[in-house]
């Protein structure tokens, strides 16, 4: 396995199609490639099946056409253990996702169910938190911890797995400007490869050089962010809309 | 309430503190059970129980006003207890103006005692231990994973919990809402209802967010707690005095 996840593409979506079962059908055929190192941002009007495509990615929902295949490892119960390690979810609302009594416990959890133990788990939970400049608050209980610190210990959850991929689920929702651009520089200095569903277009600009465009559950377009928001026609079809004041064309494409 | 701890929690640093969860937890639970089956008809037990409760008080730096304060928990208790005299039957004894039972009474006096002493030796548990240790103790000592699991979920999620009420509240009344006005009780029964489904929502999401880091059933022990030899004999020290007593009333009864 260690060798399969040097892949060039950690997440290969091919012909995703899942429909709920009271018939409610999201997806009609997802093809994405993300190749090793990209950021990209996967941007959608509200009921396109942006979170039904993250659920699919480390096997949450699965039973529809198509495959998903993580760092060459195809997404099926059989691997559901590696596919969560190589995968790290960060849901929307923190308080979802930080259920332990204490910082330390919470990044803990998804090493620990990997089998680590002792000085090695301590150092891992110890590296995450650095990871994100929290490194003072292992012992405190995540509800004394502010919104944006809350957000960035969710992500230090999932990299004390070191997953191939990070998925980020409304990364900038609630924040406060000053914690939203904390955690851009946080996510920008990490070394790993991003997919962040996000209603958030500027800070789609700023950290994904590359976005998708899913809605009505099919992938409508796939290109350069910059090129994307400059294109009215295409934004104005899929219910996009630049927040007011805002000239993606003023502000300098990020190098990609 | 501080940052790190519990609000029931006191920051100390004594013999009992220190002491390993699991032994507290034992310590006062054969301690109740000695109390409760102190035989009927004896009052001087109570008094070496209360006595050896202080001890433990003073050792672990507990104030008094502050073991008053907590002990409100018990107060349905007392209403039921000061009900019995008057309405248990039986032979009657006159106190002032009122005619009371005699055996409602005695009944009376051991259901407070026995009562305040539970409490108390609980307040004491709750006021040396972290309800995170705590936890612990109780895994260590075979409590069932899914009960321990439950019960950290609720440790976790209280606040999460009252922060919704309170905002729900908030946006009633800022809409005119009085508890008082007509109808008022339906709209707090819709409340509850919402909240009832948030929780379950909440739950539901929590629990995606755990599947997405491998959880498989249990929770992963991550700080031991274990309790030594020492530890245990310190902590039998509390219930030993009680069995003691316990036995010395049924062997004079």
């Amino acid at each position: 396995m260690s060798i399969l996840s040097t892949t060039a593409n950690p997440l290969v979506v091919e012909g995703l199609a899942f429909a709920y079962p009271d018939g409610h059908q999201a997806l009609f055929g997802v093809d994405l490639t993300v190749a090793r190192g990209e950021r990209v941002a996967v941007l959608g009007p509200n009921g396109a099946g942006k979170t039904t495509l993250v659920l699919h990615l480390n096997g949450i929902l699965s039973g529809g056409r198509g495959s998903v295949h993580v760092a060459g490892l195809s997404v099926t119960k059989a691997n559901f253990p590696e596919i969560r390690r190589r995968v790290g979810i960060v849901f929307q609302d923190p308080d979802d996702q930080l259920f332990m009594p204490s910082v330390r416990e919470d990044v803990a959890f998804g090493p620990a169910n990997l089998g680590l133990r002792g000085p090695e788990l301590d150092e891992r939970v110890h590296e995450a938190l650095a990871m994100v400049g929290m490194s003072g608050y292992a012992d405190r209980p995540p509800h004394h911890l502010s919104y944006g610190q809350r957000r960035r210990v969710a992500v230090a959850t999932v990299l004390a797995m070191r997953p191939e991929i990070l998925v980020l689920d409304e990364p900038s929702s609630n924040l406060d400007p000053a914690s939203r651009r904390e955690l851009a520089d946080i996510l920008l200095s990490l070394p790993i490869t991003v997919l962040m569903v996000t209603h958030d277009l500027p800070y789609a600009l700023q950290l994904c050089p590359r976005s998708v465009i899913l809605d009505g559950g099919v992938i409508v377009a796939d290109g350069s962010t910059y090129d994307l928001l400059c294109d009215e026609t295409t934004m104005a079809a899929h219910r996009l809309e630049l927040p007011f004041g805002f000239n993606p064309r003023s502000v300098a494409a990020p190098a990609g | 309430m501080s940052d790190h701890s519990h609000r029931l929690y006191l920051e100390r640093d004594t013999v009992i503190h220190r002491l390993a969860p699991q032994c507290k937890v034992m310590a006062v639970l054969l301690f109740v059970v000695a109390v409760v089956s102190t035989p009927r008809g004896t009052a001087w037990p109570y008094a070496v129980y209360a006595t050896a409760l202080v001890a433990v008080a003073a050792i672990a730096l507990v104030p008094a006003p502050v073991i008053v304060r907590r002990m409100v928990v018990e107060i349905p208790f007392v209403v039921f207890a000061l009900l019995l005299p008057i309405v248990s039957l039986g032979p009657r004894v006159d106190v002032l103006w009122f005619s009371l039972s005699e055996s409602g009474l005695q009944a009376a006096f051991v259901l407070l005692a026995k009562g305040t002493l539970g409490v108390v030796a609980s307040i004491l548990l709750a006021a040396t231990t972290q309800p995170r240790d705590l936890l612990l103790g109780l895994q260590r000592l075979r409590m069932p994973q899914l009960l321990v699991q439950i019960m950290t979920f609720m440790f976790r999620y209280i606040e999460v919990v009252f922060a919704e009420m309170d905002r729900m509240r908030i946006a009633r009344e800022s809409r005119g809402f009085r508890a008082r006005s007509g109808g008022g009780l339906r709209v707090l029964a819709h409340s509850a209802g919402a909240l009832f489904i948030r929780c379950y929502e909440r739950g539901e999401r929590v629990h995606l967010a755990m599947l997405s880091r491998g959880y498989t059933g249990r929770l992963p022990v991550l700080a031991d707690v274990g309790g030594g030899a020492r530890q245990w004999a310190v902590a039998a020290s509390l219930p030993a005095v009680a069995v003691v007593t316990t036995t010395c009333a049924w062997l004079l009864a």
